[in-house]
Formats: structure tokens, sequence, C-alpha cells
């Protein structure tokens, strides 16, 4: 059947039959990056089209309609204008840092690609300690922000960094917590490996109460921690202006939206792996005859899918629920989420140790 | 791809964005006038800077923050043994938890996650 490994492995050896090994390497480094590269415009074009279409569905509109059929082309035309706008700063910026910012902020976004398996045999860097590795490098954004909102030297800006940097760190805590217990579970931080512990199963089905617990509150966590509505207080339109990229314009602006956009993506492509299986297709226990008519779909096609359905719920809580305010908002988080969250650790362990899932 | 992966995406971002901000500058013709390089606050004149000091709250919320991650760190390699080690990892968990509890208890009693 149709396969990734091999097809990354046949270029391997075409290329090494071609030349030196620290070329190939060059060429593969080269190769990989334009992927990433491709993957942020067209997830960046699409997203934002789903975004739109989802909120006019909500709301009985039809939403963009006008360029090409069914509006697909209006997100290229945006960024059309996006790049013909001025790339605009103010005078009174801490220039080095304003600058800075949306670099940070992007290449985090790119970094966190590295770990995530996007079918069979797809994955640019396969780390053994794969989670960890996403939660620490998932953190650095806030950086990015808070250098954002603290260099442009408005105070809408500033109070909208210092909320969404409370926010991050917060959330951060209880989406910690939700993952960790998957890993109890599998007893590995290879997301390879967690993958592969779904083959009969996923583990929203296999694991009991616990794991339904666990998902709604990483849903919940990853909802706040990339700043969505209800959850948006770093950009509370109404009462901040534009929260911490109000003085951004251009291209810059750009940068700071597509990163947002990458974010919900890749924390929805966690959430898919860690309790949807991933590319895995639907497995149920030792019904082999179902399990092989399920592997005939491609398993990209298996996690994107997957994917695109969390970033559906996430758009769906967006046109669904009022916006918080910051009190309730760390209310939410040190009193329930939490609390909550370490008590279902602890009993997705005792699950765990005592053999209670699937 | 090993660990060079990691340089070969940071250099992918950083081309990127470079090369949009670079393609918007070469595409775009700026004006200047006074008025436009003052911070935008819905059209007031702005008053003061915002580089001051600045609402403890948030900075509360940091340090009870730092508590948690710091434990989070640790449960990390306790949670891919724990099913190994048995019915021991969470008696053993359950006591740091409570250790740490504890502290999260004395500051909500202190009023530290109250907001003013």
């Amino acid at each position: 059947m149709f396969s990734f490994q091999n097809m990354t492995q046949e270029i391997h050896s075409w290329l090494s039959s071609l030349m030196s090994e620290t070329f190939v390497m060059l060429v593969e480094m080269t190769i990989v990056g334009i992927l990433a590269i491709a993957l942020f415009a067209f997830l960046g074009l699409v997203l934002v089209y789903m975004e739109r279409k989802v909120a006019a569905v909500i709301q009985l509109r039809k939403g963009p309609n006008r360029v090409g059929p069914f509006g697909i082309f209006q997100t290229s035309a945006d960024t059309l204008k996006l790049v013909l706008k001025e790339g605009f700063m103010p005078d009174n910026v801490d220039k080095f840092l304003y600058k800075l910012a949306p670099f940070v902020v992007m290449i985090t976004a790119m970094l966190i690609l590295a770990p995530i398996p996007f079918a069979k045999g797809v994955q640019i860097w396969d780390i053994n300690i794969g989670v960890f590795y996403l939660t620490a490098i998932s953190s650095i954004s806030v950086i990015g922000i808070l250098m954002a909102g603290w260099a442009s030297n408005n105070k809408y800006s500033l109070l909208g960094a210092m909320r969404s940097g409370a926010q991050i760190v917060s959330y951060e805590l209880s989406a910690g917590m939700a993952v960790l217990s998957i890993v109890v579970l599998t007893g590995s931080l290879n997301l390879g490996d967690i993958i592969a512990s779904q083959e009969d199963g996923w583990w929203i089905f296999k694991g009991h109460i616990p794991a339904w617990i666990a998902f709604i509150i990483y849903i919940i966590a990853v909802t706040a921690e990339t700043n969505r509505a209800p959850f948006d207080m770093a950009e509370a339109e109404s009462e901040l202006t534009g929260g911490f990229h109000t003085e951004y314009a251009g291209m810059r602006f750009a940068l700071f939206f597509l990163a947002e956009y990458i974010n919900i993506f890749i924390v929805c492509a966690i959430g898919a792996i860690l309790f949807f299986g991933g590319w895995m297709p639907f497995h149920i226990g030792s019904w082999t005859a179902f399990n092989h008519v399920m592997d005939f779909i491609p398993s990209f096609m298996w996690f994107f899918g997957k994917t695109f359905f969390l970033i559906f719920l996430i758009m769906w809580f967006r046109w669904t629920f009022p916006r918080l305010r910051v009190d309730q908002l760390l209310n939410l988080e040190w009193k329930y989420l939490l609390p909550i969250s370490i008590f279902n650790l602890l009993l997705m362990t005792l699950v765990a140790i005592k053999g209670w899932h699937f | 791809m090993g660990s060079g992966s990691l340089i070969t995406l940071m250099l992918a971002a950083i081309a990127f964005s470079a090369g949009g901000i670079a393609v918007a500058k070469f595409l775009t013709k700026g004006s200047t006038n006074p008025q436009k390089g003052q911070a935008y606050e819905c059209g007031i004149p702005s008053e003061g800077t915002p580089w001051k000091q600045f609402h403890v709250g948030y900075y509360l919320f940091a340090l009870i923050f730092l508590i948690f991650d710091v434990e989070l760190v640790f449960m990390y390699p306790w949670a891919v043994v724990a099913k190994k080690v048995g019915m021991m990892a969470l008696f053993e968990i359950i006591v740091f938890i409570f250790i740490l509890f504890m502290g999260f208890l004395y500051a909500h009693k202190k009023g530290a996650l109250k907001w003013m």
C-alpha cells in the first residue's frame, strides 16, 4: 500500500547515490524547510476561510462568497491586501523588541511542528521525549506576546499582553495535567509510541471516564492557551482595541495572525494524537475485518480529519460562549480546573495501575 | 532527521517572516506625518508612559504558577514509570501533591488568588 515511509527512504537513497553525505543533509533540510513553510501558508489560508465559514453557518449568514467559487480565494485576497499594506512602526516603540516579537512567535509555532506525526512515517524528528518537548516549546510563545505588548509603548497593548501572560501560564498547568494522564496510561513520552498504543482503540474510548474528563479539561485549557474566545482577554476588541497587537500593521500583524491559527492547529493536532490516536484508523479491539476496512482510508486523512474536527469544536466555542471577565477566567482555572485535573490525574493513575482500562 | 531539524525549522520560520516583511517593504510606499506615529489609544492623545510599575496581581499569579510548573516538571518522569511501579507510585504522588496542595491552600487563604 501507499506509504510515506517508503517515499522518504527512496528519496534519501536516491540523493545519497548522487552526492556526498553533507550535501544530502543540506538538501533534505531545504526540502523540510520548504514543506514546513508550505504547510504554514496552506494552513493559514484554510483555517481563516474555515473560521469565517463556520461563523457564517452558526450565525445563519453566507460568509465569504464573492472571490472565487464559494469564496475560497477570499483569504488569498486578504493575504495580498496584508502584503500590500505599509509595514508601519509608531515613533515611540522599543524598536528592537518590536521587530523581534513576531519572529519569536513564528519560530515557536514552527518549532512545535518537529515531533508531530502527520501520517504513518511522516515525522520531522522522532524524539523520545515528544510530549515534554511540546510542552516546553509551546510555553515560549508567551514571551513573544509579552515582548510585543511591552515594546509597543501602548497601554492597551501592555494590558493585553499581561492578561495573556497570566492566562497562558495558568491554563498551561491543566493542559499539562490532562496530557500527563495519557502519558500515565501509555508509559511513554514518545508520540509514536502513544499512537501505537491506540491500535486497538483510541484512548478516549479505552480510558474510561478519566480520559473523558482529561479531554474536556484539555480542550478548555488549550482554548484559553491559544487566546481564543471565550478566553480572548488578550485581544478583547471591545475593551483593548487589539490587545497586544494594537500597534502592529501590515505583514508584522499578519505574522501574529498566522501564528495564532497555526497554534490552534497544533494544539488540536496534539489533542487528536493523545485522545483520538493521531493517524491511527478507527479500530475496535479484535474485529479484524472491520479494522482492515478502516485501514483503507489513508493515515494522513485520519490525522487531518480528527484535527479539523477538534478545530471545528474550538471555532464552535467561539460563537457559542460569551467572553469571560479576567477574574472569572483566573477563578475558573485556579479554583476549578486545576484541582479537578489533579484529582483526575490521580484517578487515571489508579485506573492505569489496576488495569481497569481496556 | 535528528536535532538538525530544529535548526532547519528555525531558519524556515525566520526566512518566512523576514521574507514576508521584506516583500511588503519592497511593494509599499509609506507616508509620514506627525499624527501617524503616535500610539493608538482610541484617538485621545496618550497620557504618560505604560513603562512603569504594574498591577501586582499578575505577579502573584506568576509566582503560584512557578510552584506548580516545577511540580509538573517532576511529574513527567513519574508519569512514564507509574504503571510499572504500581500502587507505590500512586501513594508517593499523593504525598507529593498533598504537600504542594497545602502551599496552594496557603496562597488561597492569604488571598493571592483573589482578583483586586
